[in-house]
């Protein structure tokens, strides 16, 4: 028999960072008990990572805006595959749940007549993003746990997730263990929200921590919900690119926001020699006007650096295979250069770029208010992810719900900087929402013993496999990763990923044979050979994907199919078949309502 | 256009870029030895572990090279490598410092590199130390209370000059460092009357947000016990973020009290004047 201890809540959430606390926050306020469980300490979450800021109509900058604009944005950047139902509630819901921030002790930055102050960035065409500094996402997560933590929820830090548990179809909790002990521990749940966040460590270069494995996708997966559009992942363009050891950490597009451009090393702002056809006219036609637009002059268009993130990076990919890049393989951010426009430029920059001020400072050794940048794409974010209900938030499993990154539709092919922010604040809501609604009116659920039972026996398996130093889970990690950047990245092609297909077959079986040194306390060997299954999983699911969709559409650029197709306007899903094999299937997107037609059309 | 700003020489060569980082501090590429504690609540010792080093290598490298190719199990907490979480905290050759933002080529790795969990807490393994004790005091303080919204749309209006101040003590990232520093913890063991400088910053952020209506006054000089920080500015000296937390938080804090209780006429003259 396992050794467990036992947990009881109406409400399971599983993460804590901004989507998990949100729905914390929202469940425990409708009065049913709350577990709120996460891999690291509380406030430690991606979420803390956060810079550029949070989008939202309020229109405090620009009076042009409203939710139908920023509607009309996000499916634009999306290009239309998303699940408009959602991008509709997130447009029209995001600024209110801000102002609430605020209500709980948020102090953004502020306008000259005392209101929340926004900036530009990528894809939003008026002034949206809600910031502080370049530390938006610490001030969002700090606001919400000092809020929470007065809520009555019961956090549980530090424990892992491994598998949901179920009775017949429906969801009845989790199971897991704690990093400190590795004791196991058992959830017992009503219903249950995941807000596990993306899947980064599945490539080698990426701006994501040791937590981001996947596990919810992989979870959800195999408590049998619907996967969508696992092939849209986000390559944010500007990441660190030297020296090596900061290689992926992300550069705010908070710098373009602020007046930074991107040249190649021949000097050339290179963004201005492909400007897409569906955002040129609203593109700048020279770097006067995009001046102008990142200070403030409302009738000029923003610069050709501020194009939605997936064009930017191959534009970056393309000045690097073209052999204009820079010394280690990227190209220049340059906001020094504003000096010729701003007095007292460097204070400036400070001021408003505090923290990539002191992180190139301090882990590069340069000044970015003398010296450009050098900037490469950095996986940073999954659009795709566990398929929900847009209202709701449930997923294809009854009593199972997902938010945040780990949930799909909002963005489509492609996020705009900004809307993850807001989705996990409008969208953790929900999902706090209802799974409460959901857990009030259900019935009492079984724990199947047995299943308990397996998932303890194959997470102790790693110690009973003598693990030789040279291969460890660390080793097999590292191989996915490089594989996956190497042959999932941000150029694809058929061949290529029936390689990955078949790597991700043999490193499941090396990920098998890996033993783990030492104890079951606080064991980092133990912790990343039981992410290995989870990170294997998904990388699967996103090759799959990737195959299926022969397009290229947002994230998803196929060197085999350069165009977007219109017969792919259709999510992918991806679903456990009853072997035990992954299957994947085509699902046409309901129509638009004719208001939300209306909408896009005037906004073309 | 600012083509200048470029500097073209630094975009040409390799060559040039190596040029600029020997310019830069002594880099040093080879192999160094680092002595990291490995134990548990019962205790522990100094293993040295002996890796390459590479260009641009911060501590947190050079502990997660060392977990992957000699000791899986040495364990550490980290997540965002760019020092803005607060999660790998440790005592490198004795100073407290994040370990992501250390960088190699400012220590003297001549001799060996030490590596140590923050001692104001108890050990739980290796680099990773019981810190669950701050959560619980950050329960015990009075929650945000705003005063009612200013607009009819629910709204405040703040000006930016008035809320820099608090908007420093929110760059906070939680690292624990300062209370690692301060003595009252560190050697005196306090923690159950002194609430430490993170949390004196915690109450100074909610006392001086401007929307705040709430009174923590009695309870700073009772249950929190600022009385018993005696300004040594150790805390403010190891802050990451580099907030100034004894002259901005600390000593306005004490004041405050001081007012509150020990002069009749300030007292009176804020009950007439509202809060501040
Ligand atoms: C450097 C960086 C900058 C960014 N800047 C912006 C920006 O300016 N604007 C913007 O809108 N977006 C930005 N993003 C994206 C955004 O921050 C993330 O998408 C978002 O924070 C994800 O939030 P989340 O709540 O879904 O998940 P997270 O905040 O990542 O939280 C996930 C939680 O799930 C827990 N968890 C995971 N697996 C398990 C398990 N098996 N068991 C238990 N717990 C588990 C984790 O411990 C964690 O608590 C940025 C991302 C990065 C990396
Ligand atoms: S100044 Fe006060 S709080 Fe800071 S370290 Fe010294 S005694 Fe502790
Ligand atoms: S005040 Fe500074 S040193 Fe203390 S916890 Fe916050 S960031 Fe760390
Ligand atoms: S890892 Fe986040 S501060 Fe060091």
């Amino acid at each position: 028999m396992t050794d467990y201890q036992t947990h009881d809540h109406d409400v399971l959430v599983i993460g804590a960072g901004g989507a998990g606390l949100r729905a914390a926050i929202e469940a425990a306020a409708s009065g049913v008990s709350v577990g709120l469980v996460c891999k690291s300490l509380l406030g430690k979450a991606h979420t803390v990572m956060a810079e550029g800021g949070v989008a939202a109509a309020l229109a405090n900058v620009d009076d042009r805006d409203n939710w139908r604009v920023h509607f009309a944005d996000t499916m634009r950047g999306g290009q239309y595959v998303n699940n408009w139902r959602m991008a509709e509630l997130h447009a029209r819901e995001a600024p209110e749940r801000v102002r609430e921030l605020e209500a709980w002790g948020a102090l953004f930055d502020r306008t000259d007549d005392g209101r929340i102050l926004q900036r530009n960035f990528g894809g939003h065409r008026y002034p949206r993003l809600a910031h502080v500094g370049d530390r938006t996402g610490l001030e969002m997560i700090r606001t919400l746990q000092d809020h929470g933590v007065h809520q009555g929820i019961d956090v549980h830090m530090e424990v892992t997730i491994l598998s949901l548990l179920m009775d017949g179809d429906r969801v009845a909790g989790a199971f897991g263990y704690d990093r400190e002990r590795g004791r196991f521990r058992l959830f017992r749940a009503k219903a249950v929200v995941l807000a596990t966040g993306g899947i980064g460590r599945a490539y080698s270069i990426t701006s994501n921590s040791w937590e981001y494995t996947g596990d919810g996708h992989a979870l959800a997966y195999h408590a049998g919900a619907a996967l969508q559009d696992m092939e849209f992942v986000q390559f944010h363009p500007t990441g660190m690119v030297w020296p090596p050891s900061v290689r992926g950490i992300l550069v705010t597009e908070g710098v373009r926001g602020e007046g930074g451009v991107l040249k190649n090393r021949e000097g050339r702002r290179f963004m201005f020699d492909d400007i897409p056809e569906n955002y040129r006219s609203q593109t700048a036609d020279t770097p006067e006007e995009g001046w102008s637009y990142t200070q403030g002059d409302k009738n000029a268009r923003r610069p050709p650096e501020l194009l939605t993130r997936d064009h930017v990076a191959r534009c970056i990919v393309r000045e690097v295979r073209e052999g204009r890049g820079s010394p280690h393989g990227g190209v220049y951010l340059d906001i020094a250069w504003i000096k010729e426009r701003l007095p007292k430029a460097a204070e400036h920059i400070r001021r408003k770029l505090p923290s990539m001020y002191h992180q190139f400072k301090q882990l590069a050794d340069i000044d970015i208010t003398t010296t450009p940048m050098e900037v490469g794409p950095t996986t940073h974010y999954i659009m795709g992810g566990i398929r929900v209900d847009g209202d709701t938030q449930m997923s294809t499993v009854p009593g199972l719900y997902a938010a945040g990154e780990c949930a799909a539709g909002l963005h489509g092919a492609n996020r705009l900087g900004g809307n993850s922010l807001s989705d996990l604040l409008v969208f953790g809501k929900r999902a706090g929402e209802f799974a409460a609604k959901f857990a009030k009116e259900a019935h009492d659920t079984r724990i199947d013993a047995g299943q308990l039972e397996e998932t303890a026996a194959i997470a102790l398996e790693p110690f009973s496999r003598n693990g030789s130093p040279g291969e460890g889970p660390f080793q097999v990690q590292q191989d996915l990763q490089t594989m996956m950047q190497d042959l999932v990245g941000i150029v694809r092609t058929d061949s290529e990923m029936q390689r990955a297909l078949e790597g991700i077959g043999k490193l499941g079986d090396r990920a098998r044979r890996a033993g783990v040194q030492g104890n079951r306390e606080y064991n980092p060997g133990w912790h990343t050979a039981l992410d290995l299954p989870n990170l294997l999983t998904i990388s699967e699911a996103i090759t799959r994907s990737a195959i299926e969709r022969k397009e290229s559409r947002g994230g998803h650029f196929r060197d085999d199919y350069q165009d977007k197709d219109p017969a792919f306007g259709i999510n992918v899903l991806v679903r456990k078949g009853a072997g035990g094999e992954m299957q994947l299937s085509r699902e046409a997107i309901p129509a638009l309502p004719p208001e939300l037609k209306q909408i896009i059309e005037e906004m073309k | 256009m600012a083509v200048e700003a470029l500097k073209p020489d630094f975009a040409d060569t390799g060559e040039q870029l190596e040029k600029q980082s020997a310019s830069h501090k002594q880099e040093q590429v080879g192999r160094a030895t680092f002595r990291v504690w490995r134990g548990d609540s019962t205790g522990g010792k100094l293993v040295d572990y002996t890796t390459q080093v590479t260009e641009g290598m911060v501590v947190l490298d050079a502990i997660h090279q060392i977990q992957a190719d000699q000791a899986n199990d040495l364990a550490v907490r980290w997540n965002c490598k760019a020092g803005k979480c607060g999660s790998c905290s440790a005592e490198v050759n004795g100073n407290p410092r994040l370990m992501c933002m250390t960088r190699l080529n400012d220590l003297n790795l001549e001799e060996p590199v030490t590596v140590e969990p923050m001692r104001a807490f108890p050990a739980v393994r290796d680099l990773v130390t019981d810190v669950s004790w701050n959560f619980t005091v950050k329960k015990r303080i009075k929650r945000f209370k705003p005063r009612p919204p200013d607009a009819p749309d629910g709204t405040w209006r703040m000006a930016q000059a008035d809320i820099g101040r608090v908007q420093e003590f929110r760059k906070c990232i939680e690292c624990y460092l300062c209370q690692d520093v301060c003595h009252v913890l560190r050697d005196h063991h306090k923690h159950d009357s002194f609430i430490g400088p993170r949390f004196l910053v915690y109450v100074a952020a909610l006392e001086m947000h401007p929307l705040d209506t709430e009174n923590r006054i009695a309870e700073l000089k009772e249950a929190h016990g600022v009385g018993y920080c005696n300004i040594t500015k150790c805390c403010t000296a190891v802050c990451p973020e580099n907030i100034t937390i004894t002259d901005n938080a600390i000593i306005p804090l004490k004041e405050r009290v001081v007012d509150e209780f020990f002069d009749p006429i300030a007292r009176l003259v804020r009950l007439v004047r509202g809060k501040r």
